[in-house]
C-alpha cells in the first residue's frame, strides 16, 4: 500500500549529482584553456575506472547495478579525483586513487550515503603519501602540447622535470623558507616580493587562478540551483581569509597573503565542491559553520606550518571526523521549543 | 491589513491543480440508495445508537448521542428508514469496520422541527451542549469536537480567534468554494463563536491563491473592525493550525500544548459555517462540502450527506477510466480508502478519485545521502533525515530526543526527497512502536505492581499466621504448666483429652489394617519362609527398627503439620521468582 504523499517533487541523486557535474564544467573548461586537454584524459580515466568499479561493488553487494551506477555518485568522485590530482599524473596513479576511494572508501563503509569520509580526498590522501613524489609535479600554464600530455600520462617515460615544477603553493613555500636562512640570496625578501616570479599570476598561481574562478562559477550555480547552502563555502572561505590576514598581517615577509590563499591549491574547489558533500559533511546550519570553519583553520595551518604544501584534503578528512559530534551538538531547535 | 506577517520553516510549494474544481457553484448530489452513518466520526468516544432497525427518521433527528463530553453526536442525514445498525467497512486505510446506522432514504427529506438558538441568551455551557448535541467537528480534516475548544484562555478572554481558510492541500477547494459563496453565514459562525471565547479579534486567514474567497470574505466582514481578513503567502503546509497561527501572530504553540493557553484558538471555516447553522437555524451537523477531483471529467464541489458512498459522489463528477483507488483528502496527506463505496464522514473533505497515472508509485527507493533538503522543508523545523536514521534503526529512544511527535506528517519531507524515501511512512512505524511498547509498559508496570502486591499480602498472611501458631502454641504452653501445677484434676479436660487420645488409637489401628501387605495373600509356606528370613535381617542389622524401612520409608510426618510443610518447599520458588522478574525485564531493552 503507498502511502501519503501521493506526490514527489520531480528530483533524485542523479539529477542532484548531474548538477554537480555541471557546475564543475567551468573550472574544467578553464583548466583546458590553461594547462591543456590533457586533464580531459584524466577524467575519462577516473570516469572509467569509477564506473566499473561501482557495478563491481553493487554488484557483490546483491544491489541493482543499473540504478546505482546512474546514480552518478561515483563520476562525481571521480571527476574530483582527476581535478585534485597533478594533470599529468601517470594514468594508473588515478585509477587506483578512484578504485580505492570507491572500493575501500565508499563502499566498504556501507556505500552511498554511508561512507564517513570523503571519498575523492581519502584517495587523495592515500596517494600523496604513498606517492609523494608522482603527487607533486605540477605542469605550468600553457606550457605543452596534448601529445606529449598524452604520452605523459599514457606512457613510461616521466622526465619531468624539465616542464613541471611546484605548484605555487609548494613554491612559496620553499621560497620563505629560504628566505629565512640569514646566508641565503633570498634572505630578507617577503612574500610579495618572492611572489613576482612567473609561477605566480594576478591572483596565485598562474593559470590557477582561471581555474579558481572557474570553481567559483560553478560553485554559484550549485547555491542557485539549492544544491549546497552559503553556510559551508562562507565560513570555509572567510575563516581561510580571516586567519591567513592575521598570519600576514603579523608576518608578511613569512606568510602568504589572504587572496593568495584563496585563489590557490584546493581552496575552491573545496568550499564549493568537496566540502559541501553532504555525506560526509556536517548537515545543520551551525553545524556547516562550525565545520567548514574548522577545515579552513586546519587547511591554513597545514599549508604555514606543515608538512605539505596543501591541506584541504588531510582538513577534509580531520572535520569529517568530527560530523557526528558537530551534528548531535548543533540540532536547531524546532517548532515551538525555541525558546528553552 | 495586519502590520506584520510571520513565517514558519520550511515547506513547500506543490502544484495546486484547484482551477478545475473551482469553475463551478457547489452542487447538491442526488440522494443515494442507502447512508451507512458510522457513529465515530470524530476524536472521543464513540456515540451510543439512539435508533433501532425499522424505525423511521427524519432528517436531522439524532441517531447516535455523544459518549461523554469528549464526543459529538450523530445525526440522521435524511428522512427514512434504519434498516440496520451493524459495523460496516469505515473511510480508513485499515479497512476496519465501525458500527454504523444504515439508513434507506424515503425520498421526502423531511427535517425535524429545528430550534434556532439566542446565543447571546443562553450561557456559554449551554451553547456548547448545544453544538455538541449538533455533532459539530472541525471539518478540517481533524474532526476534533468544537466545544472543547470553544473556551475562553486564561482570564476567562481569547485574544485571536482565527479563521482557518487557508486550505494549502493541492487539488481541495472545498473551503474556497464555501467562503466564496456562503461568506456572510462565515462570519455570523465566527461572531457566535467570538461571543463563546470573548475574543478580541477574529483573523481570517486565506492563501493568496484564492482571490475570489478572499474579496467575498471581505466584504462580508466589511463594517466590522473586529473581523480582518489576511492574504498569506501560499506554501504548503499553511493550512496547518500550528502553521498558520505562526503565519498570523508570530506564536509557536509547541507540541502537546493547547492554543488557548496562548491566547488563540483555529478554525476552519467549515467548522465556522457548521456553528453558525447549528446556533442560528437549528440545524445539526449532516452534510458538508467535499471537493471531488483527480482522475474525473468535471471535478467539482458538492454538498454530501455523511454516509453517502463515495462511488456514488465521484459518479456525478464524470470518473474516468483507469481509476485504481480513491484517496480521501489531499495528495500530500491523505488516506487510500479500502473500497469505493465507503461513506463520506465528516472528515472528508476532499474524495481524490487517483488513477496510476495522476500519481504514479514513486521510483525506486535510493540510499539518504543526507543532503538535508528534507529539513530544509521540514515546517517543524525537525531534522527528519536523523529522525529516519533512528526509525530505522529502531533506535526509538533517539527518535523521541530529536522530537518525533513533533512531527505533524505534512510530507513535505518525503515530497522533497531525492532519494524517493517514503519518509513520513518510518515515522509513522516509529511513532506506533513507541505507543505499542508504552502500552506494553504500562501493562508491565500495572502487573509488576499486581505481583508485588500479592508477595506482600502473602507475607503479611505468613506472619499473620505464625503470630497466631505462636500465640496459640505459647496458649497451650501455660494450660500444660497450669494442668501440672493443678495436678491432674483437669475436670473437664481429661475426658476430652482421652477421647482423642482413644480416637487417635483407633485411627492408627485402622490404618495399619487397611494397608495390605503385598506378603499378606502369599502361600503360607512362603510366609514362613519371609518370617525366617526377616528374623534373620533383624539380627544381622541391629539398627533397622523395622523391615523393609531401611532406606525407602517415607519420612513420618504427623497430620497437624502436613500443611506446613506442604507449604514450606513453595516459599523458596516464590521469593526466585520475585528475584527473576524485575520491573523491566518484561519490556524490551530500548525503553531503558
Amino acid at each position: 500500500m503507498i502511502t501519503s504523499p501521493f506526490i514527489r517533487k520531480p528530483t533524485s541523486v542523479q539529477q542532484v549529482m548531474l548538477t554537480v557535474l555541471l557546475a564543475l564544467l567551468p573550472g574544467v573548461a578553464a583548466y583546458v584553456w590553461q594547462f591543456g586537454a590533457g586533464i580531459l584524459v584524466q577524467i575519462a580515466i577516473a570516469s572509467l575506472t569509477a564506473v566499473v568499479v561501482e557495478a563491481l561493488f553493487v554488484h557483490l553487494r546483491d544491489k541493482p547495478v543499473g540504478l546505482f551506477v546512474g546514480d552518478l555518485s561515483a563520476v562525481v568522485t571521480a571527476w574530483l579525483i582527476a581535478l585534485a590530482f597533478p594533470p599529468l599524473a601517470p594514468w594508473w596513479l588515478t585509477a587506483l586513487a578512484v578504485a580505492l576511494a570507491i572500493g575501500v572508501v565508499k563502499h566498504l563503509y556501507g556505500g552511498l550515503g554511508q561512507n564517513p569520509f570523503n571519498p575523492a580526498m581519502a584517495a587523495y590522501c592515500l596517494m600523496i603519501v604513498s606517492y609523494p613524489a608522482l603527487m607533486s609535479q605540477w605542469p605550468a600554464a600553457g606550457h605543452l602540447d596534448f601529445q606529449s600530455q598524452l604520452q605523459l600520462i599514457l606512457g613510461g617515460a616521466r622526465d619531468l622535470d624539465a616542464i613541471t615544477g611546484a605548484t605555487p603553493l609548494d613554491a612559496l613555500r620553499t621560497a620563505l623558507r629560504e628566505a629565512a636562512q640569514p646566508d641565503s640570496a633570498l634572505h630578507g625578501l617577503a612574500a610579495t616580493h618572492l611572489m613576482e616570479g612567473p609561477a605566480y599570476g594576478w591572483l596565485g598561481g598562474r593559470g590557477w587562478e582561471w581555474v579558481a574562478l572557474g570553481y567559483l562559477a560553478g560553485g554559484l550555480f550549485l547555491l542557485q540551483r539549492r544544491i549546497i547552502t552559503w553556510h559551508i563555502p562562507v565560513a570555509f572561505l572567510a575563516t581561510l581569509a580571516a586567519t591567513a590576514l592575521l598570519l600576514w598581517g603579523m608576518r608578511p615577509e613569512q606568510f602568504g597573503s589572504p587572496l593568495f590563499h584563496l585563489a590557490s591549491g584546493g581552496t575552491l574547489l573545496g568550499a564549493f565542491f568537496i566540502l559541501t558533500d553532504p555525506v560526509s559533511g556536517a548537515t545543520t546550519p551551525r553545524g556547516k559553520l562550525l565545520f567548514a570553519g574548522g577545515a579552513a583553520f586546519i587547511t591554513l595551518m597545514i599549508r604555514s606550518f606543515g608538512a605539505y604544501p596543501d591541506g584541504v584534503a588531510f582538513a577534509t578528512l580531520l572535520m569529517n571526523l568530527c560530523v557526528p559530534l558537530i551534528d548531535m551538538a548543533t540540532q536547531p531547535p524546532v517548532f515551538g521549543h525555541k525558546k528553552d | 491589513m495586519l502590520a506584520k506577517l510571520f513565517q514558519f520553516h520550511g515547506g513547500v510549494k506543490p502544484a495546486t491543480h484547484k482551477e478545475a474544481s473551482t469553475r463551478e457553484a457547489i452542487a447538491q448530489v442526488p440522494l443515494p440508495g442507502r447512508l451507512v452513518v458510522p457513529l465515530h466520526q470524530s476524536i472521543g468516544g464513540t456515540p451510543r445508537p439512539q435508533v433501532l432497525p425499522g424505525q423511521r427518521v427524519l432528517k436531522g433527528e439524532r441517531i447516535g448521542a455523544a459518549d461523554g463530553n469528549v464526543s459529538a453526536a450523530v445525526h440522521a442525514p435524511t428522512s427514512g428508514t434504519v434498516v440496520a445498525v451493524e459495523p460496516a467497512v469505515m473511510a480508513h486505510t485499515s479497512g476496519l469496520t465501525t458500527l454504523s446506522v444504515i439508513i434507506e432514504p424515503d425520498g421526502e427529506d423531511a427535517w425535524i422541527r429545528c430550534a434556532p438558538v439566542d446565543y447571546r441568551a443562553m450561557p456559554p455551557d449551554e451553547l456548547r451542549d448545544t453544538l455538541r448535541d449538533a455533532g459539530i467537528v472541525g471539518l478540517g480534516g481533524a474532526v476534533f469536537p468544537s466545544h472543547l475548544k470553544l473556551k475562553p484562555g486564561k482570564g476567562g478572554r481569547t485574544r485571536s480567534l482565527i479563521l482557518n481558510g487557508a486550505e494549502c492541500e493541492p487539488f481541495i477547494t472545498c473551503d474556497d468554494l464555501l467562503m466564496r459563496e456562503r461568506a456572510p453565514a462565515i462570519i455570523r459562525g465566527a461572531e457566535i463563536m467570538a461571543h463563546i471565547l470573548q475574543a478580541d479579534e477574529i483573523l481570517v486567514g486565506i492563501e493568496d491563491n484564492k482571490p475570489e474567497a478572499i474579496a467575498a470574505m471581505e466584504a462580508a466582514a466589511r463594517g466590522k473592525a473586529q473581523i480582518q481578513v489576511v492574504a498569506i503567502p501560499t506554501r504548503y503546509p499553511a493550512g496547518g493550525a500550528k502553521q498558520l497561527i505562526k503565519v498570523l501572530t508570530g506564536i509557536e504553540v509547541p507540541h502537546g500544548q493547547r492554543s488557548t493557553d496562548y491566547g488563540v484558538q483555529c478554525f476552519n471555516v467549515g467548522t465556522v459555517y457548521a456553528i453558525f447553522e447549528a446556533i442560528d437555524l437549528g440545524r445539526p451537523l449532516i452534510s458538508r462540502i467535499v471537493t471531488v477531483a483527480g482522475n474525473v471529467a468535471r471535478p467539482r464541489n458538492f454538498e454530501v450527506l455523511f454516509g453517502t458512498p463515495m462511488d456514488h459522489l465521484a459518479a456525478q463528477a464524470g470518473p474516468q477510466p483507469g481509476t485504481d483507488r480513491y484517496i480521501m483528502g489531499g495528495p500530500m496527506m491523505g488516506y487510500p480508502m479500502p473500497a469505493f463505496d465507503v461513506p463520506v464522514v465528516k472528515a472528508t473533505n476532499c474524495v481524490l478519485v487517483a488513477s496510476p497515472a495522476l500519481f504514479p508509485p514513486p521510483p525506486p527507493e535510493m540510499p539518504c545521502i543526507r543532503c538535508g533538503e528534507c529539513a530544509q522543508a521540514c515546517p517543524a523545523d525537525l531534522a527528519p533525515f536523523e529522525l529516519y536514521w533512528f526509525s530505522r534503526a529502531h533506535n526509538f529512544g533517539k527518535a523521541q530526543e530529536y522530537h518525533l511527535f513533533d512531527c505533524i506528517e505534512c510530507g513535505c519531507c518525503a515530497y522533497v526527497c531525492p532519494s524517493h524515501i517514503p519518509l513520513v511512512d518510518y515515522y509513522r512505524f516509529a511513532k506506533t512502536e513507541i505507543w505499542a511498547r508504552e502500552r506494553e509498559k504500562d501493562a508491565a508496570d500495572q502487573a509488576r505492581e499486581r505481583f508485588e502486591f500479592r508477595n506482600l499480602r502473602q507475607d503479611l498472611e505468613k506472619k499473620e499466621k505464625a503470630e497466631k501458631l505462636a500465640a496459640k502454641a505459647a496458649e497451650t504452653k501455660a494450660k500444660l504448666a497450669q494442668e501440672a501445677q493443678s495436678g491432674g484434676d483437669g475436670g473437664a479436660d481429661d475426658p476430652k483429652k482421652a477421647l482423642i487420645a482413644a480416637a487417635l488409637e483407633r485411627a492408627r489401628a485402622q490404618k495399619a489394617q487397611a494397608e495390605p501387605k503385598n506378603t499378606d495373600n502369599l502361600a503360607p509356606a512362603t510366609q514362613a519362609e519371609i518370617a525366617a528370613i526377616e528374623a534373620r535381617r533383624t539380627v544381622l542389622s541391629p539398627h533397622a527398627d523395622s523391615p523393609g524401612s531401611a532406606g525407602f520409608a517415607q519420612p513420618a510426618r504427623s497430620p497437624g503439620d502436613e500443611q506446613w510443610t506442604a507449604n514450606a518447599p513453595l516459599s523458596p520458588p516464590d521469593e526466585a521468582e520475585s528475584g527473576l522478574v524485575r520491573p523491566g525485564s518484561a519490556r524490551s531493552p530500548e525503553d531503558a
